[in-house]
């Protein structure tokens, strides 16, 4: 009986379990006495929230493809059949398309937090790569979901996106006629849309594991970033965090049904409710929100680049405006080596700090550029600022780049950072300290 | 060897993916252009894609010849363009994202070259189809089309 484990447990049943396969001492170790640190802000609640958030999508979406039809003359009647005589088809439906915008102000979020709290530098750099994976399959599940109600803006969108590929040099047309099983976004699209859109969660979840199992590693970092030295520095996880999270995901809840029940259709497009039409484009095709910042990154491109003194192409301005938005990405995945500062928190870099909130302000600004025709003239509170919404998208783009490829890189050698506290315990200690002598001050 | 097995299996699931026999039967569309008054343009459906069929005023055909000398995105004579100069026969899917382009009647926006303005991210043809400003790198595309009689054009 080499092999067997010996289980702690003490009810029968478990330890018969448990001695076959130790599932409950992996659930005890990992969730029950894992050790974490005690100082967590709420921000360290937004991975909890994308996780209820998958399990959420991956529900409902299982129930609403049981009154889905994937076929361009019936989907956008099956969903307006969802929403009329399916019993509870608008809960389940308004759930999932709000649920969609909630994964992603979550999935924005955290990776926020990763980058404020340096969560991505060594030894979690696998852990960041794989969260960047999830969120570029989180953004492929999305896009091909988005289609599947048949709406203009669903058709359109397809169409702009999977067009995106044919600025691929030489092979771009075969590789957009392959995707759509055809010669425009139609009924082979739609099917093959809906296995993907299916399919991918299960990817996602498998993802998700992954990165759990590499942040069981390596432990949770925290607000001061400094590494747990002793156990005064953490809790076990129950039922400290489960706890905290509890609360946060009530909380959450509490958000994600306010837009449910009361506005489900205020981060949609009305021309969405339009049945898709081949023959005419919507006067104004925009993404949902969580796609704006990298559609402003993708029409920001207006240029094209030649070899100099000559006519000849290099790059097309459409080719351009791709690039930058695939590499947009390409920097986060490459963050990790980029920024060699060993400070993690911005609470200890004043120099960076400024530039991560800065990061911030740009990445709305993005978002707002999207949302605009290019044409648009910038107007705050009706008067005209005289340029375009264009050079907005093209300044912020500018800005992206230069933040991650310059910025990150000079001040990760040549920033002088604050001296960090001895332990998690003692910054706690201190606060505490700091808090009380407050109290006494005001009290006399 | 088990880089061909695993090609081997992947090639008929990726290659199932490619349009199906029935859509690559090259469906073609014949229309009578006769009631098409001149200066408008009517948009007609060939494999699943708008086509523009604009009767061009005379006007219409001297600014697209005159701006063959001008400087362009995508060079290329009027004359390349049409078989009978009143008749620009184009796809309507704008070359950069694929929109549709507006401006068939000429109450629609045009544009600054008088041909057709695609509302998606503002790239502008000329009378000829050809990309004049705008993020398209390429010039509106000319299908295979015979005239068949003097009024029926058959497009495929």
């Amino acid at each position: 009986m080499v092999g067997l484990h010996h289980s702690e447990f003490k009810n029968p049943v478990i330890r018969w379990i448990d001695t076959r396969l130790p599932i409950f001492t992996l659930m005890q170790a990992e969730y029950g006495k894992f050790p974490t640190p005690k100082n967590f802000n709420s921000l360290w609640n937004f991975g909890a929230f994308a996780t209820v958030m998958l399990v959420v999508m991956i529900i409902t979406g299982i129930f609403l493809a049981m009154n889905y039809d994937p076929n361009t003359s019936h989907a956008f009647d099956s969903v307006e059949h969802i929403m009329r005589d399916v019993n509870f088809g608008w809960l389940l439906r308004y759930l999932h398309s709000n649920g969609a915008s909630m994964f992603f102000a979550v999935v924005y979020i955290h990776t926020f937090r990763g980058l404020y709290y340096g969560s991505y530098k060594a030894p979690r750099e696998l852990l960041w790569i794989l969260g960047m994976v999830i969120f570029l399959l989180l953004m492929a599940t999305a896009f091909l979901g988005y289609t599947l109600p048949w709406g203009q803006m669903s058709f359109w969108g397809a169409t702009v996106i999977t067009n995106l590929f044919s600025a691929i040099p030489f092979v771009g047309k075969a590789i957009v006629t392959w995707l759509w099983g055809g010669f425009s976004v139609d009924n082979p699209t739609l099917n093959r849309f809906f296995a993907f859109h299916f399919l991918l969660p299960f990817v996602i979840c498998a993802v998700v594991f992954l990165h759990v199992w590499a942040l069981h590693m390596t432990g949770s970092n925290n607000p001061t970033g400094v590494e747990p030295k002793t156990a005064a520095d953490t809790v076990p996880f129950h039922p400290y965090y489960t706890a905290k999270d509890f609360l946060g995901v009530v909380i959450f809840m509490m958000v994600y049904a306010a837009f449910t029940f009361y506005f489900p259709n205020i981060l949609g497009h009305p021309d969405n409710y339009i049945e898709g039409n081949p023959m005419v484009t919507p006067a104004h095709i925009v993404p949902e929100w969580y796609f704006l910042p990298f559609y402003a990154i993708l029409r920001a491109v207006t240029w094209t680049i030649t070899i100099p003194f000559t006519s000849i192409v290099l790059i097309e301005a459409k080719l351009g405006g791709v690039l930058a938005m695939f590499g947009s990405i390409a920097v986060l995945f490459a963050l990790p080596w980029l920024d060699r500062n060993p400070v993690r928190s911005c609470n200890y870099r004043p120099v960076y700090q400024k530039f991560m909130w800065a990061l911030v302000v740009i990445w709305i600004l993005l978002g707002m550029a999207g949302g605009h025709a290019p044409d648009d003239h910038v107007m705050i509170f009706g008067t005209d600022l005289g340029f375009t919404w264009v050079v907005i998208a093209q300044l912020g783009m500018l800005y992206y780049f230069v933040h991650f490829l310059v910025v990150v890189p000079y001040l990760s050698k040549h920033e002088k950072t604050l001296p960090l506290p001895e332990s998690i315990d003692a910054d706690v200690q201190a606060k505490i300290a700091a808090k009380i002598a407050a109290i006494k001050g005001g009290n006399a | 060897m088990a880089v061909v097995g695993a090609g081997a299996v992947a090639w008929p699931l990726l290659n199932s993916m490619e349009p199906a026999a029935d859509t690559l039967a090259m469906s073609t569309t014949e229309i009578d252009v006769s009631n098409i008054p001149a200066g408008v343009g009517k948009t007609v459906m060939w494999q699943g894609k708008p086509v523009f069929v604009r009767h061009r005023t005379p006007e219409e055909i001297a600014e697209a010849q005159k701006a063959d000398s001008a400087t362009m995105v995508d060079p290329e004579k009027d004359s390349a363009r049409v078989q009978k100069p009143e008749w620009l026969i184009v796809v309507g899917v704008c070359t950069h994202l694929g929109c549709v382009p507006v401006g068939e009647t000429p109450t629609e926006n045009r544009g600054e070259f008088g041909g057709w303005f695609c509302p998606c991210h503002g790239s502008q043809y000329d009378t000829s189809g050809r990309i004049r400003k705008g993020p398209a790198p390429k010039n509106l595309a000319v299908p295979p089309y015979k005239f068949v009689s003097d009024t029926q054009v058959r497009i495929g």
